[in-house]
């Protein structure tokens, strides 16, 4: 940045208040794990306007270096004493960030990296939106770390054992894994979610794009009509398709069958196909069609010449969107499947609703670590497509 | 047009095919049995579906986990037309429905189940738990009551009355979200003697009663829906107490070493067992009548004991009943109807919640809700 804000020393009136009230904050978590909430907050934010006071207006400046380690070991002692070996190591983290918080509150330095002109309330918005964005992060995050440490649980329930708190190898095992990998029931299920979800997320591309091409075609009549039933599996509460699809094809036969679980499922994969072919259609040059026409090229040539490499990404992330509605659903597929057409996500619902075992949080993590590595793929195999065509600056 | 026809057509081929396929044997070479899940149903698994299918070669089972929603799943495929399952594991009260509306086929216990290894009549050996024609008893189970033995100090409850003493043992109590058990124990601990609770509890006063004394610790309570929830609240220490069934707390005790003690006081039995869905084709019937008389044999439903603490329905099988197949341990001492546990039982009573549920049901969740 080209303008350098300085520093500049604020008064104890604004700093004292200021730290003290994340002073509070912070004791409202302490608190709460300790029993009362309300002594957490009053004691956090006494404890921070004392040592804010302490080094702004007893201690010289030059003693940040010993006072901010002095609050790293008194908060990581006060935490052992309190909470073990995860209080030592929580306590530290506490008193590193305070000690950076208060001089960084004291000494003016959080307006360092902002231009000299905003206003007081321009700073707290610049930060304010900081920090609801990465509450938000952590609301949506926290549930799914959570699980990952409780499936390596030694015993069979969803508990943070002492053993495991105070970070024993023997409160840990990998017997739910082994659960998971030895299981006949297991096993089936995820050969289920894997024949099923693929099958149905190649026919919910192919007729999504056909339907999504199509219906982008001005000359088609009853289009609006036609684009809304299509679309009505998403929009129609999932229980109700899930029923008519019971009776209907129970009197033709399918229900039970890895067809009919694998039909249903396109069914449902389709809307996301036709919504996302369709937004990549709006940007499509039609001039293009008429000029591979002009050359001679059939429809069938132009399309997988001339549009299909264009609307790829729309197919692409649809068939994303497809997999994952077959892979994770469970509703239909109670309906429409028998016992032996049981998924992935039907015996995880069973599962959970009849013992709570922890088996499933191993399941759970393997999908979380199988979910990242396919979307990170995805991801670079687009980054690097879209810098071999030159369309992204980076 | 076309495709109506395609569709037919390919319906009909797959039928042809399914029917010439099962021509020949008389019976059908799979079954597909619907039980709870978990522990119980590996139970059954060891103790009569491996042996039955290693004594009969080429024969296949699936298990569907869906007895918790077996009467309306039931009814969806009686209303199909399309009945996929063979054999149904079910709750007494369940049993009694679903034969009431015609779902589950009248059963001949004499005829079609084998007698006791010295003679008895089948209907004689499993006596009381035959609550219905339709119903082939497997298993007696009670909800009961588990405590945290760290929790209690140092005089562990003995009375059900501990529920309601927040006093002597404080903490929250874990109680099933239905009335069932709930409501007995409760008039029980206001000072109704035992024999009069039922009476009690078919006036409008003894309902509000129940609910009253109900009221004195309802916000010390964690209602659950699943009873797998009690024994995670006990190992967690978020409950001091709660009710479950007797094999989720066994489990959590013999098999987890979790500190939890039995409270046997005023558990309620209850029974559980098969029933066949009306309407099934000749020789999946055939195979199931087949397997049934196995499974539900007198060494049979003993065999089961050594894998779950559910008391086995035949009188036959209780002296045959003898150690864990894990652990080893003694298992006569964890059934529910052992004498020394169960020197003050309730037995569900099905005629009067047949009566009174749906009145009872409606005033306990308003309660509930308030």
């Amino acid at each position: 940045m080209a303008v350098e804000t300085q520093a500049i020393r604020q008064p104890l009136s604004f700093s004292v208040p200021a730290v003290a009230a994340a002073g509070g904050f912070a004791g409202i978590f302490v608190g709460t794990a300790q029993g009362s909430a309300l002594l957490g907050i009053f004691l956090g934010a006494i404890l921070l306007a004392g040592l804010t006071w302490l080094a702004m207006a007893v201690l010289p400046e030059r003693q940040e270096r010993m006072l901010r380690w002095a609050m790293i070991l008194g908060f990581a002692l006060v935490g052992a004493l309190v909470g073990g070996v995860p209080g030592f190591v929580l306590g530290g983290l506490f008193g590193w960030f305070f000690g950076w918080f208060v001089y960084w509150i004291g000494l003016g330095r959080y307006r360092t990296t902002l231009p000299p002109y905003l206003t007081a309330g321009q700073v707290l918005w610049h930060y304010g939106f900081r920090v609801l964005c990465g509450a938000i992060f952590v609301f949506l995050v926290t549930p799914i770390l959570v699980v990952l440490p409780l499936s390596f649980n030694a015993e069979n329930f969803f508990t943070f054992t002492p053993e495991m708190l105070r970070f024993d190898p023997a409160g840990y095992s990998l017997k739910h894994y082994r659960d998971f990998f030895g299981s006949s029931e297991w096993q089936q299920a995820l050969r289920n979610s894997l024949l099923i979800a693929p099958v149905a997320t190649l026919i919910s591309v192919c007729l999504g794009t056909l339907a999504a091409i199509g219906l982008s075609q001005p000359h088609v009549p009853f289009r609006q009509a036609i684009m809304a039933i299509l679309i009505s599996p998403m929009i129609v509460p999932l229980i109700i398709s899930a029923a008519g699809m019971y009776f209907f094809y129970s009197r033709i036969g399918l229900q039970g069958t890895y067809a009919g679980v694998v039909l249903a499922h396109a069914a449902l994969g389709i809307p996301f196909v036709i919504i996302t072919v369709t937004a990549t259609l709006v940007g499509f040059d039609r001039s293009l069609t008429r000029a591979a026409a002009n050359m001679g090229a059939g429809p069938v040539t132009t399309f997988f010449r001339v549009q299909m490499p264009l609307i790829l990404p729309g197919v692409i992330s649809g068939g994303l969107f497809a997999f994952i509605t077959s892979f994770d659903e469970v509703v239909v597929v109670i309906f429409v499947g028998s016992a032996n057409q049981q998924t992935l996500p039907w015996q995880m619902f069973t599962g959970l609703r009849e013992q709570i075992s922890p088996t499933i949080l191993a399941v759970a993590t393997i999908l979380v670590v199988v979910s990242i590595g396919l979307l990170t793929t995805v991801e670079l195999l687009r980054r690097r497509s879209e810098k071999l065509r030159g369309m992204s600056p980076g | 047009m076309k495709l109506t026809k395609t569709l037919l057509a390919s319906t009909a081929l797959t039928v042809a095919a399914a029917g010439a396929f099962a021509e020949g044997h008389g019976m059908a070479d799979s079954m597909t049995l619907v039980s709870w899940g978990g522990a119980y149903q590996a139970s059954q698994q060891k103790a009569y579906v491996e042996p039955y299918l290693a004594m009969n070669e080429g024969i296949s089972s699936t298990w569907d986990e869906s007895s918790a929603e077996a009467v309306a799943k039931l009814r969806a495929m009686n209303e199909a037309g399309n009945i996929t399952w063979d054999l149904v594991d079910v709750e007494a009260a369940d049993a009694i429905r679903l034969c009431d509306e015609g779902l589950a086929m009248e059963i001949d216990h004499d005829e079609m189940l084998a007698a006791a290894p010295d003679g008895t009549e089948a209907s004689d050996d499993f006596g009381d738990s035959i609550v219905s024609d339709c119903f082939i008893p497997q298993i007696v189970f009670s909800t009961t009551v588990g405590y945290r033995t760290d929790l209690v100090g140092d005089t562990p409850p003995t009375s059900i009355c501990a529920l309601f003493d927040t006093e002597t043992y404080p903490g929250k109590r874990a109680l099933n979200k239905r009335p069932l058990a709930n409501v007995e124990w409760a008039l029980l601990c206001d000072g109704v003697a035992k024999d009069d609770i039922y009476d009690v509890l078919s006036t409008d006063e003894g309902q509000d009663r129940a609910l009253a004394k109900l009221d004195t610790i309802k916000d010390q309570v964690v209602w659950w829906s699943a009873a797998a929830e009690t024994p995670q609240l006990l190992a967690d220490g978020e409950v001091v107490m709660g009710s479950t069934y007797n094999g989720r707390l066994f489990a959590a005790i013999a098999e987890q070493g979790q500190p939890i003690g039995m409270l046997w006081d005023a558990q309620m039995l209850d029974f559980d067992g098969w029933v066949v869905p009306e309407g099934l084709p000749e020789d999946r019937l055939a195979r199931v009548m087949d397997f049934l008389n196995f499974a539900t044999d007198t060494q049979r439903l003993a065999d089961q004991a050594a894998y779950i603490s559910y008391g086995p329905a035949r009188a036959s099988s209780a002296p045959l009943v003898g150690l864990h197949a894990e652990l080893g341990i003694e298992m006569a001492p964890h059934m529910p109807t052992d004498p020394a546990n169960a020197k003050n039982v309730f037995v569900t009573q099905y005629e009067f919640w047949a009566d009174y549920r749906d009145d009872i049901d409606a005033k306990f969740q308003a309660w509930l809700a308030q």
